[in-house]
């Protein structure tokens, strides 16, 4: 019986070592996201196209529609952007956050690359960055026809990205939407 | 005389002088924070030191310069105005940017174990060291023990024993 709990070292060592080496994987930089399950935070905004228009939650209009979080300044947001202009062809409702920049540069950057988007929220302080807990961009939230997040990618999202977290609830949540 | 000796002197001087100023101008920059009541600057001090930069792992929204960190700072400011707790204000932190933000992780069920491994290791060790401590107060009480081995055990070893002696002789 003595002769068990000289192996409790050794079962201790291994465990703290597998523990720590499928931690490895983990990319620390993954924060958990506080808002997927929560509604859309509302918000008065500025169209970034249109300074005289404010728009809001209810501008969503009940689309299942992503969210994305850009800006001019954002380089990863360049290398996304041709993949967002071929969702919008496929017919994927998507809203622009244009995040902490200029309207100018803003509005000169999509007549540029070509404009993905329904309209474009324009916050330049980033106040509804804060709600939604932006930390950078690009971000993109799924929100389903409810206006509750339903998916959040930080960082690019290109065609293995949306295959692999966004095309089945996208289309699930479409899906939903029209049996209604 | 004396200042025909070094004229490099005054010059270094000013230089000095100069230095120190601008030096002070920079730490200057992070004290711009203005409240409406000087009470709140401690409170803001201390939410900094405790809260994290979402961008910045391991440095807390007072340490960082990122971006994020100093709309967040500045957004901690704007809710002191507003009178809100210490604790509403991290909540209302937490409930965007989530649990990470806490440098103070709340206890739950995620959390229980990092908060209880200190005093469940100090308990081990504890344990540990007083059962060490009776053994020995257990052998120390027996004086040594001349014929530990079973009579079997013995005869083996000697028949061991013989055989190398034998052999090496």
């Amino acid at each position: 019986m003595n002769r068990l709990t000289l192996f409790i070292p050794l079962a201790l060592c291994l465990a703290l070592g597998g523990f720590l080496f499928f931690s490895l994987g983990k990319d620390p930089l993954d924060l958990p996201s506080a808002l997927v399950g929560e509604p859309f935070p509302e918000f008065s905004l500025e169209a970034l196209h249109e300074p005289e228009r404010q728009v809001s939650r209810d501008d969503f209009d009940g689309q299942v529609l992503l969210v994305n979080v850009w800006a001019t300044w954002c380089f990863a947001c360049r290398i996304e952007h041709p993949w967002l202009n071929s969702l919008a062809e496929q017919g994927v409702a998507i809203v622009g956050l244009n995040y902490k920049d200029h309207r100018k540069l803003a509005q000169d950057w999509l007549q540029k690359r070509g404009d993905p988007y329904q309209f474009s929220i324009f916050d330049p302080r980033g106040v509804l960055g804060i709600d939604l807990g932006v930390y950078g961009a690009p971000e993109t939230y799924l929100v389903d026809a409810d206006g509750i997040i339903r998916h959040r990618r930080v960082g690019v999202v290109d065609e293995r990205v949306w295959n692999e977290e966004f095309h089945d609830l996208y289309q699930q949540l479409v899906d939903d939407a029209n049996g209604q | 005389m004396g200042s025909n000796s070094m004229p490099g002197l005054g010059w270094l001087k000013q230089a000095i002088l100069l230095m120190l100023l601008v030096s002070s101008a920079a730490m200057a920059v992070e004290n711009v924070v203005s409240f409406s009541d000087e009470s709140l600057r401690p409170r803001y001090q201390q939410l900094l030191e405790e809260l994290r930069c979402p961008k910045c792992q391991n440095q807390n929204l007072a340490d960082s310069n990122s971006a994020i960190s100093q709309d967040l700072r500045a957004e901690v400011q704007r809710l002191l105005e507003q009178d809100l707790t210490d604790a509403e204000i991290k909540e209302y932190l937490k409930n965007r940017y989530s649990e990470f933000i806490l440098y103070r992780p709340e206890v739950n069920r995620a959390t229980w174990f990092l908060w209880a491994a200190p005093v469940l290791l100090v308990l081990l060790g504890g344990l540990i060291v007083l059962r060490l401590s009776r053994r020995k107060k257990v052998s120390d009480s027996e004086p040594v023990e001349t014929n530990l081995r079973s009579d079997d055990q013995q005869q083996r070893l000697d028949k061991l024993l013989n055989r190398h002696t034998g052999e090496s002789e």
